[in-house]
């Protein structure tokens, strides 16, 4: 059980910039705080082992420990009005599409008070079925209740009115599909004897309705899931044909003076803003991120990118499990003091029988370099992984890596704590996908010292973790080094990188924004230098929030290798706007960036490369200085016992490798647990397998580039894992050391 | 879904030396079946020393819902590797082999 954690409010910081920490104990009435440089988070005892260094900081010290707590579940929330307070008689509809209709009381739209109960609830009851609950705010509750479950993942028409003179309910459950033999549809009329008291002073909560916690704060409850579009409140009793104006278009003038508030979810997608197009404009506000952009009732499937028929895209997808930020109240904050030499760093916070660390990384000050390698940390490859539970909640997990799925506590936690949130490779509870991920929360995969299932048999890391191979072979062998993260890249562009002349990739730094594909771009055509030390970069393209900080979003589109799948329609981004899916269905495979893309995956074993001709043209002799003419490269190594492993790319002249390049050496042997990318797949036949198939297998690649710059890959995960073998002495670290000194070098190419 | 046949007999052994890595199509077939198993009540590791020490763990499938812990403790993952095999080639095979 995980007994302390945390996270921060930044993850890069330079010299004069704070950065806050929230931690919580689960019990521990104290602990430590320190600062530590991460230099090797890797605990196995076939390497170099565990290394770090403890550096002096204004927050070293004992703190007081505290629970903090996580409540996930999206909404919308308009402030509290007097028009909601002033309800009597009232109409409440909305389109739906229940996700989990069985899974319990869920509400669709709710004006009640958090302690008493007082107003009313629109949603699901226990059977999934429609139901109106009126309370007077003494205790006293009374439901109408439509009596048929709703199916999932169909679109209804639900709506209510109350009658506060007559007492009457209409409740509506109208399907848009039609099933033979299978009616879902309900009209029901009821009465009841309670007035329901509507002067409760609460907002009016979407998806969710407010409830009074044991101390005393307000929070949400019964969340639903599923898609949400247009709902409308009115302060009287619709017929159910001024109902049917109101959900097909603008509402009449005739009913203008009886509309609360409709609330079209189709205006402001990029934000976080919900926008009452009535007269009376009660905008609101979702919480935790619930997924805009979303195909809506009425889309026909004829437009596919929602800024161009937004009408038709006025769902949100609300989820009882999105998570943005936790919230936690702020423990300690740490102001970077001028000439802390930039790097990985992480606040280690620790109680007697557990720890955490904070990871984050320090730049150097505005516009001065301090080296001229920068080693750019995949800040939102990270993210996408955050906390990721696919080893134990995707069947695929133990084929993936052709051996049992081997969970850490950490996992076991999240596995149990999924108020935690998810990562883009998981599926919400609903089974819809997760396409934002934010790290404004504890990312316990995001750690030194973890292991992941994924990481390949031996040390078995995977993104941070297994970058600290390379920042540890930094280290030992004396570079100098920059460290910048993907935000820095992103939202600085190509000024982050310009006082640099080798760009350093880390393990698999999948997830480009187009900022950051265009940085990059811009320094090589500045003639930089880019070592590619993994595999499977410039894979998914995503778009950072516009305005909310440490959030990103991923649409699996169409192509590559998905652990879901967008539905139709709704492969844009909500963020931007952007078209989302693989850069390489938008014309910029990766093979144009750095020479290769990803060719194929497993994850048991490495293997080795074989040199080819191309390694002995001179071109690439000081790439080899020292490495044997027959020797294997890289046939040892941490990472499943070598150099060539995990998610491997190869080099393709018409996906863009350029037609200088030398693919230096080529791996080969992969196990039979390798298999080729999707993409690569039209017409699915055996022989895709390692064994098989020649596109199972990496490519060592080097070429020049046109302004004198150059670009060496080494199109595999598993690269780094090899570099400390042997005490640092052997052809894998040989090789990167010949190419970052060559590189350093100012002589053009 | 694939159904053991007597001759597959043959793979045990080869499992035995090499239960993580080459495999003969065989032996990958029967590995496929039964590491395919779906997530409720499928066997799973929790490192309780890190690079040391394994412990067998039943997955719950569930969300939330605890995974539970075996008295089963391994010291190499090849040794958990053909614990959990043989268990499988019992449920699939009614054969129980013996170490
Ligand atoms: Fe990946």
């Amino acid at each position: 059980m995980k007994q302390i954690m945390g996270y921060s409010d930044k993850i890069s910081v330079r010299p004069g910039e704070a950065i806050r920490f929230m931690v919580s104990c689960e019990k521990a009435s104290s602990y430590k705080a320190r600062l530590v440089r991460i230099i090797h988070g890797d605990t196995n005892p076939e390497g170099p082992g565990y290394k770090e260094q403890a550096v002096k900081s204004e927050f070293d010290g004992t703190y007081k420990g505290r629970k903090q707590a996580i409540f996930a579940g999206s909404c919308a929330v308009i402030p509290s009005h007097p028009a909601f307070d002033k309800l009597s008689s009232f109409s409440v509809q909305a389109m739906v599409w229940p996700t989990t209709p069985e899974k319990g009381r869920q509400t669709i739209l709710s004006h009640c008070d958090a302690k008493s109960g007082a107003g009313f609830i629109f949603g699901l009851d226990e059977s999934g079925g429609l139901a109106l609950a009126l309370s007077d705010g003494t205790g006293k509750t009374e439901e109408v209740r439509a009596g048929k479950p709703m199916l999932s993942r169909e679109w209804y028409f639900v709506a209510a009115s109350y009658n506060a003179v007559s007492g009457e309910v209409c409740l509506y459950q109208k399907p848009m599909v039609p099933y033979a033999k299978v009616d879902t549809s309900a009209r029901v009329e009821g009465t009841v004897t309670i007035k329901p008291r509507n002067e409760n002073g609460a907002p009016v909560v979407i998806a969710a309705h407010p409830v009074r916690m044991s101390d005393g704060r307000e929070r949400t409850s019964a969340h639903y899931n599923g898609k949400i579009d247009r709902p409308i409140l009115a302060s009287r009793v619709l017929s159910r044909l001024e109902m049917e104006q109101l959900r097909s278009g603008g509402p009449p003038a005739s009913l203008h003076a009886a509309l609360v508030g409709l609330w079209d979810f189709s205006k402001e997608i990029t934000t976080e803003r919900i926008i009452d197009v009535s007269p009376n404009r009660h905008h609101g506000e979702t919480l935790n991120l619930p997924a805009r952009a979303m195909t809506g009732w009425n889309w026909t499937g004829e437009e596919m990118c929602w800024k161009h028929k937004p009408e038709q895209y006025g769902a949100i997808h609300f989820h009882d499990d999105d998570l943005y930020d936790a919230g936690w109240d702020t423990d300690f904050t740490f102001t970077v003091p001028a000439g802390l030499r930039s790097g990985l760093y992480a606040a280690h916070v620790a109680t007697e029988d557990d720890e955490d660390f904070i990871p984050f990384v320090v730049k150097p000050e505005r516009g001065k370099a301090t080296s001229k390698l920068v080693f750019v940390v995949p800040t939102a490859s990270y993210m996408a992984y955050a906390n990721e539970h696919m080893a134990t909640d995707a069947t695929l997990a133990e084929l993936l890596t052709g051996r049992l799925a081997t969970l850490q506590a950490t996992d076991v936690f999240l596995h149990e704590h999924r108020e935690y949130g998810y990562s883009c490779y998981d599926t919400h509870a609903d089974g819809s996908g997760v396409c934002y991920s934010s790290r404004l929360r504890p990312i316990l995969t995001m750690r030194p010292k973890y292991q992941s299932w994924l990481g390949g048999k031996g040390s078995s890391l995977w993104q941070m973790n297994a970058d600290t191979h390379i920042t540890d072979w930094l280290e030992a062998l004396k570079f100098d080094y920059d460290c910048i993260t993907d935000e820095d890249l992103h939202f600085e562009g190509y000024e982050a990188i310009a006082p640099y002349r080798v760009f350093m990739t880390s393990t698999h730094h999948e997830y480009w924004s187009k900022q950051m594909w265009d940085a990059l771009d811009a320094f090589k055509k500045a003639g930089g230098r880019l070592i590619y030390a993994g595999a499977n970069a410039w894979y998914w393209r995503i778009a950072y929030h516009q305005t909310k900080p440490g959030v990103i979003e991923v649409r699996r589109a169409e192509g590559g290798i998905r652990a879901w799948a967008a539905e139709p329609g709704e492969y844009y981004h909500s963020f931007t706007g952007e078209y989302g899916g693989l850069w390489r269905r938008q014309g910029l495979a990766p093979q144009k960036m750095a020479g290769t893309g990803f060719s194929a995956q497993g994850f048991d074993l490495s293997s080795y490369y074989r040199r080819t001709k191309d390694s002995f043209d001179s071109r690439a002799s000081f790439i080899f200085e020292g490495v044997g003419k027959d020797e294997l490269i890289g046939n040892f190594g941490l990472i499943g016992g070598g150099a060539a492993g995990l998610e491997v790319d190869r080099a393709d002249r018409l996906l863009g490798t350029p037609p200088n390049a030398l693919v230096l050496a080529s791996s080969e042997n992969h196990t039979p647990v390798y298999m080729v990318v999707l993409e690569e797949i039209l017409i699915n036949a055996p022989g895709l397998c390692g064994g098989e198939s020649d596109l199972v297998r990496a490519d060592l690649v080097f070429y020049e580039t046109p302004s004198g710059g150059a670009v060496f890959a080494t199109s595999s995960i598993a690269w780094a894992g090899s570099l400390s073998h042997n005490n640092y002495d052997n052809n894998v670290s040989r090789i990167t050391a010949n190419v970052v000194k060559r590189f350093l070098d100012e002589r053009p190419f | 879904m694939y159904q053991i046949r007597p001759e597959d007999k043959a793979c045990i052994e080869e499992f035995r030396k090499t239960p993580i890595g080459h495999h003969s199509p065989n032996l990958q077939r029967i590995l496929n079946l039964f590491r395919g198993e779906p997530m409720a009540g499928k066997f799973a590791l929790i490192c309780t020393r890190p690079h040391r020490e394994w412990t067998l763990a039943v997955l719950s499938g569930t969300r939330g819902e605890r995974i539970r812990m075996t008295e089963e403790v391994f010291h190499s993952l090849e040794e958990a590797e053909w614990y959990v095999f043989k268990q499988r080639w019992a449920k699939y095979t009614g054969e129980h082999l013996s170490d």
